[in-house]
């Protein structure tokens, strides 16, 4: 878990926005059993990922992350009936745009993770970081996705 | 030109006349060639000054939207892009069916004024002071030039991919059906972009926007952006800065092809509306092609459609999403 720090010492920054009824309470289950997982993610809690706006997704990069991973009940299985299914359309069309324009598709991560799938979350949690991780900083990502995340960051 | 300005101000007088709407939303000529403004014509003697021609490219959708929330009744002078916008209002419940009556007309493709202009040579300091329509030609005049040129050669971008040149809804028509399309391959204006290896597109986006001076005509000449608060302009949280830095630009172009999703016509009224002649269908035209090729759905076809972003199948695509189950 821990080579890919030791060989760059690269911790990437990534905005996680987790659904309040199964993925947020999935990596709550994670915590009670002690499974561990790279803590390199700062989790956002959403109602729904019907709530996600595509709009957070480039305001995190704007912020500075990384990566984004949107994670969410699975389909059929949404508190509010259908959230997961029109987020489901809109997360499409997000990817779509944004590796349309350049943003390396590595970035941005979308999960169904129940509250029960403490184990997926562990593995999937491993899998978005590793994948970013792979990635390298933002400064040192491939030319399309630097510039782009580095416009759309505002240099303070 | 001329059958159609006559046709367009008679259906518009009579009903003014007969007292079926309170006012038509139609285009007059503007206070500079090539310019057509917007109208409205709120008795018969004001739809005199209607007028058609090539330069007809403003959206009359986008003032409905305003007049239909003034609760009058309005008639609308709609071409195919149009029509399919005021179809769009309906189905997203802005505007009552009941309540518009759709002016169609068949419509020849719009003039890029721009390309008169290069056509031209304004670099030359040459002016185009008036502008005639014969037939497929367009007799351009200013001081000490005159010149023919081919309509054809100088449609707007989206109007040689138009799919629906007549009006998809049409109470009225001014003119008999023409060509359905323009002749383009509407499949082929994403493709370009998507082929470029994926190292410089944002490169190449960078260039398509970086000229943008955030004036929001794009936004205010488009049909489809009627929000009362414009995210743009939301402070808490504020979406983004209101600077001329790439972060704010390609932001507010990024989201706002967004919103496009499943409902923009592609009717070009933002390139036209544009001071700095951006192309912000290289972007629309992308999610266009993606509502189309995931979701089978053309914008503004059928007053009784759900859109594609407010609705859903249980089999939708989602292999881009992590299952669970797997290892």
């Amino acid at each position: 878990m821990n080579e890919c720090i030791e060989n760059t010492g690269f911790r990437p920054r990534i905005a996680a926005f987790f659904c309040n009824w199964c993925t947020y309470g999935g990596a709550d289950l994670a915590g009670v059993n002690r499974l561990q997982y790279p803590a390199d993610f700062r989790v956002v809690r959403l109602p729904c990922t019907g709530r996600m706006n595509p709009e957070f997704v480039l305001h995190a990069f704007r912020q500075g992350a990384d990566g984004v991973w949107v994670s969410g009940c699975h389909p059929g299985d949404c508190h509010y009936i259908a959230g997961n299914m029109y987020a489901r359309r809109r997360f499409t069309m997000l990817r779509e745009l944004l590796e349309y324009a350049g943003l390396d598709p590595g970035r941005l991560h979308f999960s169904w993770i129940s509250s029960a799938e403490a184990e997926k979350f562990q593995r999937t949690a491993k899998d978005v970081i590793e994948a970013v991780r792979a990635l390298g900083p933002v400064d040192a990502a491939t030319a399309a996705t630097k510039t782009m995340v580095m416009e759309l960051r505002k240099v303070i | 030109m001329k059958a159609r300005t006559e046709k367009i101000r008679e259906i518009a007088k009579r009903l003014l006349h007969e007292g079926k709407v309170d006012v038509v939303i139609g285009y007059a000529r503007g206070t500079s060639p090539m310019r057509e403004q917007p109208f409205f014509a709120r008795t018969p003697e004001q739809a005199d000054q209607l007028t058609w021609s090539s330069f007809c490219v403003g959206n009359t959708a986008k003032s409905l939207v305003q007049v239909a929330r003034a609760g009058e009744r309005a008639g609308v002078v709609a071409q195919g892009c149009a029509s399919r916008n005021v179809v769009g209002l309906i189905v997203e419940k802005q505007v009552q069916r009941d309540k518009v009556v759709v002016i169609g007309v068949p419509c020849l493709g719009m003039v890029d004024f721009r390309k008169v202009e290069a056509q031209v040579a304004r670099s030359e300091g040459r002016r185009v002071e008036t502008v005639e329509e014969d037939g497929e030609e367009l007799v351009v005049r200013g001081r000490g030039f005159e010149k023919r040129l081919k309509r054809k050669e100088l449609l707007r971008d989206n109007c040689f991919t138009c799919q629906h040149r007549n009006p998809v809804l049409a109470d009225e028509l001014a003119a008999e059906p023409t060509a359905e399309t323009g002749g383009g391959d509407i499949d082929k204006v994403a493709a370009p972009w998507e082929k470029f290896p994926a190292a410089d597109r944002w490169a190449r986006f960078r260039e398509t926007f970086q000229d943008c001076i955030r004036c929001y005509a794009c936004r205010d000449a488009c049909p489809l952006c009627y929000c009362k608060t414009c995210f743009v302009d939301d402070a808490r949280p504020q979406w983004l800065g209101k600077t001329q830095d790439m972060t704010d630009i390609t932001s507010f172009h990024l989201m706002r092809a967004f919103h496009c999703a499943g409902r923009c016509t592609d009717c070009g009224a933002c390139e036209s509306a544009c001071p700095q002649g951006l192309k912000m269908r290289r972007l629309t035209s992308k999610i266009e092609k993606d509502i189309r090729e995931l979701y089978g759905y053309s914008a503004g076809m059928d007053v009784q459609a759900v859109p594609p972003m407010a609705s859903f199948r249980p089999d939708d695509s989602d292999d881009f999403i992590k299952q669970g189950g797997e290892q």
